[in-house]
């Protein structure tokens, strides 16, 4: 094994450096596509002193996690999207064993203690690779499932489900959205009733994340019969437990490579200590988390789309149409400054949201914004740039088709376009009033 | 036995960065190019941090000779598990023209100031392939050379050196003090966790002048000109296996 990683750094150690521009190469694909997707993503470095949010350690944070993806993650993602999964608690443990699960967790649990700003970097660096599922993966493990757990959560808790999470040796998933709600949080039928010192669980759980392979829930469920906004409560759910059936692998239009699965919860017993916090706070919990998780979304898409529009102008640069490159033709190096233009524009939101989100600001607005405008961006740009990469745009082999399916999701999950204009509007005060 | 090693790692362009060369063709272009430490030099780094954890040696010091940037580069040896690091301030027209005769007079001096036990390198840079710093480091001290290591292990005050060459794998056995360089198959670099990259922040970098170290910078070579390597031509197809040999035997290949 160490050799062949051995053979295969050599190779492109020795050959990197040997190939002039049009080359074909001749050694097997994987190694071909690593050399020129590596090339394609390789940017200046932007961090310099004079950055709004990051500094030298967010840069070597960065390094170090590249040097990971480019290793552990991008040769193989072709494969794992064919595959439609990807196996979770092998990329978990490389990850959590470099620290990059917690950065932003508290330390007596494994984390770092660091500030969002460091999440954020992590976010953005993710976005390097080469698909959307996988990322969706680990944002889910790092800020999705564990934040609520992270503050509120007991010590005991903590010890069984946060600290496993961020060391990868467990992994993480988020039981929230149903089959009859999504937007609509409050109206979730799962059901935790009390019976002496457990919770009989019965309901289900849909586009659960790592659903097939995940070892634990962090399930939102209604505790009681109150007012919907404060009847409902987070579990910890251990999803080996009897009653836990994973109904099916949802077949999806992208995100091959994350499996998404529907849940079902049949009389599943779990002790009351493994509730996260108080119970009724359930969804005010998952309430105060959401700025972090549509900022880290708009973190990681921002890179993406920046290595997309790279992308397509090595494309076009090469491909010739009536006696010159595509990428000649003015509507199409314009349309690609355009996009550029407003990937800077997001990028800009971005930071601006994170630096006043550390010093403490509520953020919503801003990460709303950012949130709706990174959805719809992303379907802009990826269509677009699908369009200039003609034929081969509409063949599986590209990945602007991988992105055009992957980053459709962004408009939807993690809190939908609609929502996001909703959100807005309630800070524009101008929703009718009742 | 002083248990100090000294390890050299040089900033480098990325090894996955299409280089480009200036159209002046006075060399290749640097500005704004990722740029990241010799991919040689982290295997030397890690075999060092290795070597501490198995506690054969005691202090790892990182070493590069380069501008402002290369403080980066120590870093990222430190976040791997390096002590400190001494960072050898060249800049501007000197650092156009360090080669491996100016870095080696370097680290001579340091080994000898520092007292270390070990010199550990990688073998080459892959920028200007060169394979020749550790060679003469070791000659400028008159110490003994295990280059091209793949496998090494301390047997006393002396080093076991399995080395790579044209016909297979050599093993020697020399003494400490010994300069080392590293080949591909030594091991395989650790990640720097995000742990170590926050606890590097507080280990120390000195900053020092080659003349505080009595070295002269000046360069014996002088680069003329920088090329792209020649553009793929063209094949040529034949119809028959003589016409093969034929055409073979006239293009001089055979």
């Amino acid at each position: 094994m160490a050799l062949r990683e051995g053979a295969l750094r050599a190779k492109l150690l020795l050959c990197s450096r040997t190939l002039s521009k049009f080359a074909s190469f001749s050694f097997a694909r994987s190694l071909s596509e690593l050399v020129s997707s590596q090339s394609v993503t390789s940017k200046p470095p932007e961090i310099a002193d004079d950055h709004l949010i990051y500094t030298q350690e967010h840069s070597a944070l960065k390094e170090a996690l590249r040097k990971l993806i480019d290793q552990e993650i991008n040769p193989y993602v072709d494969q794992w999207e064919a595959e439609g999964t990807f196996p979770a608690h092998k990329i978990f443990k490389i990850l959590g064993n470099a620290g990059f699960l917690g950065v932003n967790k508290p330390v007596e649990y494994g984390g770092l203690g660091l500030d969002f700003s460091y999440s954020v970097a992590v976010a953005e660096e993710l976005g390097n690779i080469r698909c959307g599922g996988i990322p969706m993966a680990i944002g889910v493990q790092s800020d999705m499932a564990t934040p609520a757990l992270a503050r509120f959560g007991s010590d005991e808790l903590k010890k069984e489900f946060l600290l496993t999470s961020i060391m990868g040796d467990k992994v993480a998933c988020l039981g929230v959205s149903e089959v009859g709600a999504g937007s609509d949080v409050s109206s979730i039928k799962t059901k935790a009733v009390k019976k002496g010192d457990e919770y009989v669980i019965n309901g289900g759980k849909m586009w659960t994340t790592s659903g097939t392979q995940a070892d634990w829930m962090c399930l939102l469920a209604n505790t009681s019969d109150g007012p919907p906004h404060k009847n409902k409560s987070l579990i910890c759910l251990p999803m080996n437990l009897p009653g836990v059936h994973i109904a099916r692998k949802i077949s999806k239009m992208g995100m091959w490579s994350s499996d998404t699965a529907e849940v079902f919860f049949d009389d599943v017993r779990v002790p009351c200590k493994n509730i996260i916090g108080q119970e009724g706070m359930g969804f005010t919990y998952q309430m105060l988390q959401f700025q972090e998780e549509r900022l880290w979304a708009v973190a990681n898409i921002v890179t993406t789309m920046d290595n997309i529009i790279q992308e397509t102008i090595n494309y076009t640069r090469q491909r010739r149409i009536f006696q010159l490159p595509v990428l000649h033709h003015q509507a199409v190096h314009f349309r690609l400054a355009e996009l550029q233009t407003e990937v800077e524009l997001l990028r800009s939101l971005l930071y601006r949201a994170t630096a006043m989100y550390i010093k403490g600001n509520d953020v919503t607005k801003l990460a709303s914004m950012a949130k709706l405008k990174a959805g719809r961006l992303a379907r802009e740009l990826s269509d677009s740039c699908l369009q200039y990469w003609g034929g081969m745009g509409y063949t599986s082999d590209v990945p602007v088709s991988r992105f055009y399916r992957d980053c459709r999701l962004l408009s939807i999950g993690a809190g939908a376009d609609e929502v996001m204009l909703g959100i807005i509007c309630k800070y524009m005060d101008t929703l009718p009033k009742k | 036995m002083s248990g100090r090693v000294l390890v050299g790692v040089k900033r480098v362009i990325d090894y996955a960065v299409k280089i480009r060369v200036k159209p002046d063709n006075s060399g290749v272009v640097t500005d704004g190019v990722k740029h990241s430490m010799n991919p040689f030099c982290e295997i030397a780094v890690e075999e060092a941090v290795k070597l501490k954890e198995k506690k054969l040696i005691k202090e790892v010091v990182a070493v590069s000779c380069g501008p402002q940037q290369s403080q980066e580069t120590i870093r990222t040896a430190l976040a791997m598990g390096a002590d400190r690091g001494i960072h050898v301030e060249v800049s501007g027209k000197d650092y156009e023209t360090l080669g491996p005769l100016q870095v080696s007079k370097i680290l001579a001096a340091l080994a000898k100031k520092e007292d270390a036990q070990l010199i550990i390198l990688g073998k080459q840079a892959i920028d200007d392939d060169c394979n020749q710093t550790g060679q003469m480091t070791a000659a400028l001290l008159d110490w003994p050379q295990g280059t091209f290591a793949s496998e090494v292990s301390m047997d006393g005050a002396q080093v076991k050196v399995v080395r790579e060459i044209d016909g297979g794998l050599e093993t020697i056995k020399i003494n400490t003090p010994a300069v080392l360089t590293a080949d591909l198959r030594l091991n395989t670099p650790r990640y720097a966790t995000l742990p170590n990259i926050m606890k590097a922040k507080k280990k120390k970098i000195a900053n020092v002048k080659p003349a505080d170290l009595g070295v002269d910078l000046t360069s014996r070579l002088e680069v003329l000109r920088v090329d792209e390597p020649p553009q793929r031509q063209a094949g040529m197809k034949v119809e028959t296996v003589e016409d093969l040999v034929e055409k073979l035997r006239d293009t001089g290949m055979v």
